[in-house]
């Protein structure tokens, strides 16, 4: 759409304005009218579209290499890193795996992922200026690090955090996010956006469930609501009860790539 | 969380959009579309923004934010309705198989701007 919008004029190039323009400048402009004090430049660009390029060519890079990428999102404290020790447990070294994982400090977390004959890159963001999540170029720079022909799967735990990583595409492949029986079973309405771009969701520490006061079908059907046809796996890392649905899934979701 | 990110990034655009026979832009306004669904807050942004803006060619500029609703769409019935809560089910037939029309948008469309030569 090329709109131009003076001051005290407004015209549309196209008779529908919803209509795609047939041609774009990447973002440079056009510009019209020399006589008026403001002129309107249109633009049309995604603020992120940097990333999204970047995501892209990640995503190249990754089909290229046969290399299937999955990001694992969550709320600090889910048990994220404790899933993943777990599932490396069980798919090592049958499955050659590698892991990125971010943090905005420490190197704890690759301390416990570690072990298991994967190689684990901790990505520290308060070097990025404390950022609240993984994006693309990062991931960029942490996969460098690794020789992505020895590898089948890159497990990506994002830093913990409900919103801000639901935003940035990094060229995964699946989105996984992890809930736990320890918040709020409407946190799937609270945070709608994680829920709506995840491909499934773990509803980790059910280990717990008979200290709780927690309706976790309520749970599952907040994330139902939020995603009708997105797989619910009901876990626990600790005794790793559920783990063989999961497993399964992201066996075939592998195989099928 | 990450508005500051999304302010800078939006300032580059806007610099970079400005065209090359304007030789002393000033930029007056950036037209923005955040839908409900973003993950970003108008009030962040515009917080944000005020301060970003300073010593560049936005800083007198006014960050124009245009809500767009969460819309979405039935793909089994083709009913369409604007969302209050993000609940994916379709309102008359309660099928699953929904589509988003409108809600995720992040998108600089347009700026303004006066050529203070002129």
């Amino acid at each position: 759409m090329l709109e131009i919008k003076y001051k005290n004029q407004r015209y549309y190039h196209h008779k529908d304005p919803r209509k795609p323009h047939h041609s774009h400048n990447g973002g440079g402009g056009s510009v019209g009218g020399k006589n008026s004090d403001t002129r309107e430049i249109k633009i049309v660009r995604k603020v992120l579209d940097v990333n999204d390029t970047i995501a892209h060519q990640n995503r190249e890079l990754f089909r290229e290499k046969g290399v299937f990428v999955i990001n694992v999102m969550s709320s600090p404290g889910s048990g994220k890193t404790a899933i993943l020790v777990k599932t490396l447990s069980q798919i090592t070294p049958k499955i050659r795996c590698a892991v990125i994982v971010g943090d905005i400090c420490t190197s704890n977390d690759a301390d416990r992922l570690a072990g298991f004959g994967a190689p684990v890159v901790q990505v520290n963001t308060d070097a990025f200026g404390g950022d609240c999540h993984l994006a693309a170029h990062v991931i960029k720079t942490a996969a460098n690090n690794f020789n992505l022909d020895e590898i089948d799967l890159l497990i990506v735990e994002n830093i913990g955090n409900l919103v801000c990583p639901a935003e940035f595409d990094m060229g995964e492949n699946l989105r996984i996010v992890v809930l736990s029986v320890t918040e709020g079973e409407d946190k799937p309405l609270k945070y709608p956006l994680m829920f709506r771009v995840c491909h499934a969701a773990l509803l980790n520490k059910i280990d717990l469930l008979p200290h709780l006061d927690y309706d976790s079908k309520a749970a599952v059907q907040n994330i139902l609501k939020v995603n009708p046809q997105m797989p619910v796996f009901e876990i626990s890392a600790k005794t790793q009860e559920g783990f063989d649905s999961w497993i399964e899934w992201l066996k075939q979701k592998l195989h099928g790539k | 969380m990450h508005e500051m990110g999304i302010v800078m990034q939006i300032i580059k655009i806007a610099v970079a959009s400005i065209p090359d026979d304007v030789k002393n832009a000033q930029i007056k306004r950036v037209n923005l579309k955040v839908g409900k669904l973003a993950a970003a807050v108008p009030e962040s942004l515009h917080f944000c923004f005020q301060i970003a803006a300073q010593d560049t060619p936005l800083s007198d500029a006014e960050l124009n934010i245009e809500e767009i609703p969460l819309k979405i769409r039935c793909t089994d019935c083709n009913v369409e309705w604007i969302a209050s809560e993000p609940v994916f089910l379709c309102r008359k037939c309660n099928g699953t198989s929904v589509e988003m029309l409108s809600g995720r948008e992040l998108d600089i469309t347009s700026i303004e701007i006066v050529d203070k030569d002129n």
